[in-house]
């Protein structure tokens, strides 16, 4: 079960000298192991004392959410990272990967969700490059082609080697890539987000071919966010939150409802927590969506979103929350359905429509797509509403001032002065002010995703205060969060996402983190297993 | 009041012109000698605005694509364009207001041109504006047919050798349209929205922004700009010369608006300092003129000079010397 050591025990034996394959306690089973990892950023620790063991021969599920510390894991199993502290083994001698070419001698392969290869030289070429098998010197261009025949038949690719990787579907690629890191590495595969970008064949090839390889002895990392995947296809589970191992575990001990609790980090049983808005009367209606939708980004869903609610949304990573949000803003345009506001019905298909009508957006990632780095507190609260007025009637510098000030007091934002940049603030600080932007337009409509994410416990407090208070002065919300306390707490309705679907409407006393867990969970018959 | 004026004198693009300026008075003692003369001014000075105007007038347009983190590498090709179409017309007997607007046309439409593969066709900037850059300077071609176009129309000569208020009128043409362009982006919200574009286009669209839109004005001005420079070029040499009009210029630009402080990862961006950028460029160019240095040095002073603004904006420096040192990455209002 407890795949290492603790971090203190290890210590111990060094301290006596002892040869770790000598503590007697270790699996010597494991081909690749990390033990008490630490990996310190700055002042941020992304790896907080992580163990984790991976056996020939299974197929180990790696789970968590953003910021949970898969990839910084990976990346120090691949020699991309050195941990500040902990070791790495394989096949219980450690080793030391201060590069991911050291990595790859020690048979570690890593295939990622971008397909890192040429796309365009030759199949053949991407499969050898860099060890091309040679005659007088020169690349033995026929036997290349013809070993490269031999590999793809082993994965079951009936494609001429010789034709260019870029001419192929992703899949294809996909394989390709893992053909390549077996075949140079041999021990261990790393698959990170495989299967992103495929499709539901796709992903039923890409499985068989994991299973092929399983069998024939290898130890397989798979990294996703979907768990019907982790279901149908791993042997173990690791489960990462905030930087700690949660558990891992044989997923035939553990049920979906167990794996979404351990990654939400709630405990949930019988949590009588349920919505304050139970008797509360609901406004009119302000937005009404109909079977709206878009293709390979989220399933036609129907919502209406009355004045003065919040409805909160909850959902896994990569579970269509994101993209939901978006075609709500008008930042992708839906291909199906229609929405009706105030019920009349209305095209969203840019974001200045939306702002036309109201509508404010608070996007997921802050530094991405909210702020702008460079430019001051005041101009990044005044832009939008700058925006909404046209570049001709320009609000002076007073009026800036003034309207960002009085956000910057009704926000509590703190800052040493309106004119320095934004990007010299805290993240929470940071996203109050993405709010006042949107505050400052005077909004009908919000749409926060993940707005309390990353942030400090007093921003945290002031956020939620916040969209309380929005909800009072008969606003409409849409809130998506993974925090299912903060969640559950303000909103009237809570959609539960999987999968790019939305999958349940929840409301009254099934607005509680218990139920909302069981909807993530539940597994819907037909999914890629 | 007095400190703020000092303040912003204080800034390191005036300090950088005032040391030039020195440097070519410790060199040529009559450098700033001014005579008047036929009722106009004459002087190295003068010859520094004359001569600088056009550089000026493509940083003027510059500037604004270099602060949406683009660039613009076809202003020369596009002045040997505006210069070739302004010839041939007044050549084939059109009244010159009609050929100044043809080539005017034509400038616009090249800078909407790199707009739309900018901002429609999402292509890099520095490669949209390169296909330009070698076919502008081939359509020039074929519209002089290979010849140097010359012409006495009195009007563009006017343009490229006249005086107004006893300045030289390519000068005046600058200090004009340096005052439209900054009351342009600074009195109404278009410099805000472009720095916003500059620093972080995803946001400006979901900020609502029409990021398209101001992208094409931004280019298209950037054309204009280079069309009025391409006529003033024409008018000095009272010729249209498709081969070397405007040639390397768009370096010349692009280094003006770097030193007037612009990062060329877009963001903060002043018009005057990007002109002022230019007239720094054409001091030393005049300096080394008239000090009887032989013209070669000029290269390698220019490289120097391109080498300590790189240094001074490097990350490096920013630890080293306090921020008020660095170029200004204020707006200034």
């Amino acid at each position: 079960m407890d795949p290492g050591l603790r971090r203190g025990d290890i210590l111990w034996w060094w301290e006596l000298g002892w040869s770790t394959r000598e503590g007697g306690m270790v699996d010597a089973d494991y081909a690749l192991e990390a033990r008490g990892i630490i990996k310190v950023f700055g002042n941020h620790v992304a790896l907080d004392n992580v163990d984790f063991g991976l056996r020939a021969g299974e197929i180990h599920a790696l789970l968590g959410e953003n910021g949970a510390g898969k990839s910084t894991l990976i990346k120090i199993l691949t020699g991309a990272y050195q941990p500040t502290t902990g070791q790495v083994l394989a096949d219980g001698v450690p080793v030391a990967l201060d590069n991911p070419q050291q990595a790859q001698k020690h048979g570690i392969g890593t295939v990622y969700q971008e397909v890192n290869l040429l796309p365009n030289r030759s199949v053949a070429e991407n499969l050898f490059l860099g060890h091309q098998p040679t005659r007088f010197g020169l690349v033995d261009r026929r036997k290349m082609e013809r070993d490269s025949r031999d590999i793809l038949k082993r994965y079951g690719l009936d494609i001429d080697p010789a034709s260019e990787l870029g001419a192929h579907s992703v899949a294809v690629q996909q394989i390709v890539a893992i053909a390549r890191a077996v075949e140079l590495s041999g021990k261990v595969l790393i698959l990170d987000e495989p299967t992103a970008s495929l499709d539901r064949n796709e992903v039923e090839r890409l499985f068989e071919i994991m299973r092929d390889l399983r069998a024939k002895g290898l130890a397989i990392v798979f990294i996703t966010h979907f768990l019907d995947q982790v279901f149908a296809v791993a042997d173990r589970v690791t489960i990462l939150r905030n930087g700690k191992r949660i558990e891992t575990r044989a997923l035939d001990d553990v049920t979906r409802t167990d794996v979404v609790r351990l990654m939400l980090g709630k405990d949930v049983a019988f949590s009588g927590a349920t919505g304050v808005q139970d008797a509360r009367p609901l406004g009119e209606v302000l937005l009404d969506f109909r079977n709206y939708g878009r293709k390979r980004s989220v399933h036609p869903f129907t919502l209406s979103i009355h004045k003065g609610e919040v409805v909160g949304v909850a959902g896994l990573l990569g579970s269509g929350r994101t993209e939901m949000a978006r075609i709500m803003f008008g930042a992708d345009a839906a291909d199906e359905g229609e929405v009706h506001f105030e019920g009349k019905p209305v095209s969203i298909a840019r974001p200045t429509d939306a702002i036309s009508k109201g509508f404010g957006f608070c996007p997921e990632d802050r530094k991405a797509e909210g702020i702008f780095g460079d430019l001051s507190v005041r101009e990044n609260i005044i832009i939008a509403l700058q925006g909404k007025l046209g570049w001709f009637s320009a609000l002076n510098r007073d009026e800036q001032m003034e309207i960002a000030g009085k956000f910057g007091e009704a926000m509590d934002i703190r800052a040493a002065s309106l004119d320095m940049p934004i990007k010299l603030l805290s993240g929470g600080n940071q996203q109050k002010v993405i709010l006042s932007r949107w505050l400052a337009t005077d909004p009908a409509f919000l749409i926060l995703d993940e707005p309390t994410r990353g942030i400090d416990v007093g921003a945290h407090a002031e956020i939620v205060r916040t969209i309380n208070r929005l909800r009072d002065e008969g606003l409409a919300l849409v809130v998506i969060s993974s925090e299912l306390d903060e969640v559950v707490a303000y909103s009237s309705r809570i959609v539960v996402m999987r999968d790019r679907e939305m999958v349940a409407e929840l409301s009254g006393k099934d607005i509680n983190p218990g139920v909302i867990v069981q909807a993530i969970a539940n597994h819907k018959e037909g999914t890629a297993s | 009041m007095m400190r703020r004026i000092l303040g912003q004198l204080a800034n390191p693009q005036l300090l950088a012109l005032a040391g030039v300026l020195l440097i070519n008075w410790l060199l040529f003692p009559n450098f700033f000698r001014i005579t008047w003369q036929d009722g106009r001014l004459f002087g190295s000075l003068i010859d520094v605005l004359n001569r600088g105007a056009p550089v000026a007038i493509l940083a003027i347009g510059m500037v604004g694509v270099i602060a949406t983190k683009g660039v613009d590498l076809s202003v020369g090709a596009v002045m040997a364009m505006a210069g070739a179409v302004a010839a041939t017309l007044v050549v084939a007997g059109y009244p010159a207001p009609i050929a100044v607007a043809a080539a005017l046309t034509v400038g616009l439409l090249c800078g909407l041109w790199n707009g739309f593969l900018v901002a429609v066709l999402d292509i890099q900037p520095i490669v949209a504006t390169l296909v330009l850059m070698v076919a502008g300077r081939g359509i020039a071609q074929l519209i002089t047919q290979g010849f140097i176009v010359t012409f006495n129309d009195p009007v563009l000569i006017f343009i490229g050798t006249g005086s107004f208020l006893g300045l030289p009128m390519a000068a005046v043409i600058a200090i004009v349209l340096l005052v439209i362009v900054t009351l342009l982006v600074r009195k109404t919200a278009l410099g805000l929205f472009i720095e916003a574009v500059g620093v972080n286009r995803a946001a400006a669209s979901l900020a609502g922004i029409r990021s398209r839109m101001l992208l094409l004005y931004v280019y298209g001005l950037s054309g204009l700009c280079a069309a009025i420079a391409g006529i003033i070029v024409a008018g000095d040499i009272r010729g249209a010369d498709a081969n070397n009009a405007g040639l390397w210029l768009e370096l010349d630009a692009i280094l003006a608006v770097v030193i007037g402080g612009t990062s060329l990862l877009g963001g903060r961006f002043s018009v005057p300092l990007a002109v002022v950028g230019a007239i720094i460029i054409q001091a030393m160019n005049t300096g080394i003129l008239v000090s009887g240095f032989p013209p070669e040095f000029n290269l390698i002073v220019k490289a120097g000079l391109i080498f300590l603004v790189l240094i001074i904006q490097s990350p490096l420096a920013g630890r080293l010397f306090p921020a008020r040192l660095r170029p200004v990455q204020e707006a200034r209002k």
